[in-house]
């Protein structure tokens, strides 16, 4: 089952009728309908192609976040063979919302960190929807440290609403796990790639999102605050996350043009959720690039990088 | 006595300066008590009795930290308003208000002096400029700092206060976060002391940066920290938050500050600190007052620890410069008369009551 975003309705429609169709078809044998169904079908890929062609802000936050587009566990399983996971922080607990461990990506031994929301609701609630605690940080500075000392490249897939805000969080030191982690990627000696595959909120993203190559995926958001906080606070007013999505410049390509990502990795027609396989692999091409590009920089030479980088963010607008 | 004293002159005073009453009182927010704002001044800003650490501007801060006279470091200009960004009101009117209002361009100052005989760049974030928050321009001026005090080899001293990310620079202003942390592993490669002085309130993308960041993390006493704000965790969980919760001494209790230290005793304490991580000798001055009495617990266990200074030296210090402060703090009394109470708009208890001095 397919599900639709609210924007995607004459598309539903025309899919709707093909599907009557078919069914049609199947039931009397006709020949007739045939010729309809593609003409439906063209006509469905065009609205779709159209629609896509020019989200809006807030439409992309919809497509960020469908609970059909693959989430870390799928680039995972689409890119890594011989994937071992590793838990805990080995300073309190583990945090799922947080994944990441050891395999190959396309033949090169990598690190692979990730925030995974869950595909259905037991796996939501096992992941914390993808909104780590500090224990998910600490975990991920503990690999990226691992990493670091073994040499490998450090591949992380970013999608968070935010990091976790509740009481034994703070408690914990979520902020001071954020700001570690933040720096842990400033520190590694090893290349670092970043893509962000879904929602890339706030601190809780940028935490694990501090890498040589940032990377979004087309249909992606990364933003200081989730539109509905930033309406909550700027507007008093939670309904009007549009205006904040608008307003505040969350899409890829508003942010390749304010030198904040590397490069928007295209979505199929439709949206990541429509082929999964085929955005994983493109992403798998990117990240690969993005990787050879790095290829030969010592320790040294990759840390500079990072840093320069991110110093520059801003200064030539 | 004629026309132009009696009605022209305070006409024009009224016009070029606002006047404070010479009887303001000010409430304490805590207790209710009324105290007159000289005396709060002269303490610090530190309501005596019940020690409520009101919220001061940077001016007053840098004043207070430093011996005498300071460096005012020229901070790098950034794009205003990059996103053009407008919510109620156009962000470009914000930044307008708060500067008229502050006499700041953005919220962080800094500054090069000596800080009770030790030469130390000192950064301070300002609540009342946009609610201190962290912005393109905040985030070069922490940049600059910890460029300044690695160039000249001093500490660098940083007292925050903020609300967070500033929202109206969008990803611009999250990026603040990973550029303040390279300035600071850049100053820790040089093997500088980086001391961090958290303030109310100070929540969001500043404590999940660098704030949480310092060698050493010192709180005013009952200073909001925490990475999300009450509010936000209360819609969360939707359970009232235990009492003190994200409190100073809270935070001191869960192990993520080193100690909570009242404003009178912060210079000493952060001077004693940098000279013991820089090796440099205990001031003669101090040092010779051997028979100096009580110790100040805090500053006499940091001394042991280190078993570098003598047990007493730490509390000699910690004396000379609590009553150094306390000069410093009469002779503000004087400069600060124009001072006055200025409503915040947060509605955060300590703002009420705070007076401000128009830089």
């Amino acid at each position: 089952m397919r599900t639709y975003l609210d924007f995607e309705k004459p598309v539903a429609e025309l899919e709707g009728k093909v599907e009557e169709l078919r069914r049609m078809g199947e039931a009397d044998n006709a020949v007739a309908i045939s010729e309809d169904i593609t003409r439906l079908e063209e006509k469905a890929s065009q609205a779709l192609s159209d629609i896509y062609a020019a989200l809006t802000p807030w439409q992309k936050t919809q497509v960020a976040r469908h609970p059909q587009r693959p989430h870390f566990r799928d680039f995972c399983e689409g890119l890594i063979s011989d994937f071992t996971p590793l838990a805990g922080d080995r300073k309190f607990g583990e945090d799922e919302a947080v994944m990441g461990g050891f395999g190959r990506f396309r033949g090169t031994p990598v690190c692979v960190i990730g925030q995974e929301k869950g595909s259905d609701t037991q796996a939501r609630i096992r992941h914390n929807f993808g909104m780590a605690r500090p224990e998910g940080y600490r975990k991920a500075v503990r690999l990226m440290e691992l990493a670091d000392r073994f040499g490998l490249p450090v591949l992380s897939f970013v999608d968070t609403a935010g990091a976790y805000p509740g009481i034994e969080a703070e408690e914990r030191g979520q902020a001071e796990a954020i700001a570690r982690s933040t720096e842990t990627c400033l520190g590694l000696g090893a290349p670092s790639v970043a893509l962000v595959i879904g929602e890339g909120g706030s601190g809780g993203a940028i935490a694990i999102a501090t890498a040589n190559k940032v990377l979004m995926l087309e249909h992606a958001i990364y933003s200081v605050i989730s539109p509905e906080g930033a309406a909550s606070i700027l507007w008093r007013d939670s309904a009007r996350a549009q205006d904040a999505a608008t307003n505040m410049k969350i899409t890829a390509q508003d942010l390749l043009k304010l030198g904040v990502i590397d490069r928007i990795v295209k979505e199929p027609v439709g949206g990541a959720h429509r082929d999964p396989q085929a955005t994983i692999e493109t992403a798998g091409d990117a990240i690969s690039s993005a990787l050879s590009d790095l290829a030969g920089k010592d320790p040294e030479a990759l840390r500079e990088h990072r840093a320069e980088k991110f110093l520059a963010i801003g200064r030539n607008l | 006595m004629n026309w132009i004293s009696d009605v022209v002159r305070p006409r024009i005073k009224t016009l070029f300066k606002r006047e404070t009453p010479e009887n303001l009182w000010v409430k304490c927010p805590d207790t209710g008590q009324m105290v007159f704002h000289k005396e709060v001044e002269a303490n610090l800003w530190v309501i005596p009795g019940s020690n409520h650490h009101l919220r001061i501007n940077a001016t007053d801060r840098l004043k207070i930290t430093f011996d005498e006279g300071y460096e005012d470091i020229a901070l790098r200009g950034v794009t205003a308003d990059p996103l053009k960004f407008r919510d109620e009101k156009r962000y470009a009117d914000r930044l307008r208000d708060a500067r008229t209002k502050t006499g700041m361009q953005d919220a962080v100052k800094v500054g090069v002096g000596k800080v009770d005989g030790t030469v130390m760049t000192v950064a301070v974030q300002d609540f009342a400029f946009m609610g201190g928050s962290l912005g393109m321009a905040a985030g070069e001026a922490i940049v600059t700092a910890a460029d300044t005090a690695r160039e000249r080899g001093t500490p660098f001293v940083l007292f925050v206060a903020s609300g967070g990310a500033r929202m109206q620079e969008g990803i611009l202003s999250l990026m603040q976060m990973p550029r303040t942390t390279v300035a600071l592993r850049r100053l820790r490669k040089a093997r500088l002391p980086y001391i961090v002085v958290l303030t109310n309130p100070t929540t969001g993308g500043v404590t999940a940066s660098y704030a949480m960041l310092g060698d050493v993390h010192i709180a005013e006493p009952g200073a909001l920290i925490g990475f999300a704000g009450p509010r936000v965790i209360e819609q969360t969980i939707r359970e009232k938050l235990p009492e003190g919760f994200q409190r100073a001494e809270y935070l001191k209790d869960h192990g993520m500050v080193d100690m909570v230290v009242p404003r009178t005793e912060l210079k000493a304490t952060i001077a004693n600190l940098a000279r013991i991580f820089m090796k440099q000798p205990a001031p003669e001055s101090m040092a010779a007052r051997d028979d100096a009495p009580v110790a100040k617990p805090a500053a006499a266990a940091e001394a042991g620890s280190t078993g570098a200074a003598k047990p007493g030296d730490a509390a000699k210090r910690s004396d000379a410069a609590a009553e150094a402060g306390k000069q410093t703090g009469k002779g503000e009394a004087a400069a600060a008369r124009e001072a006055q109470p200025v409503a915040s708009d947060t509605g955060d208890r300590a703002t009420d009551q705070a007076p401000a001095k128009p830089a």
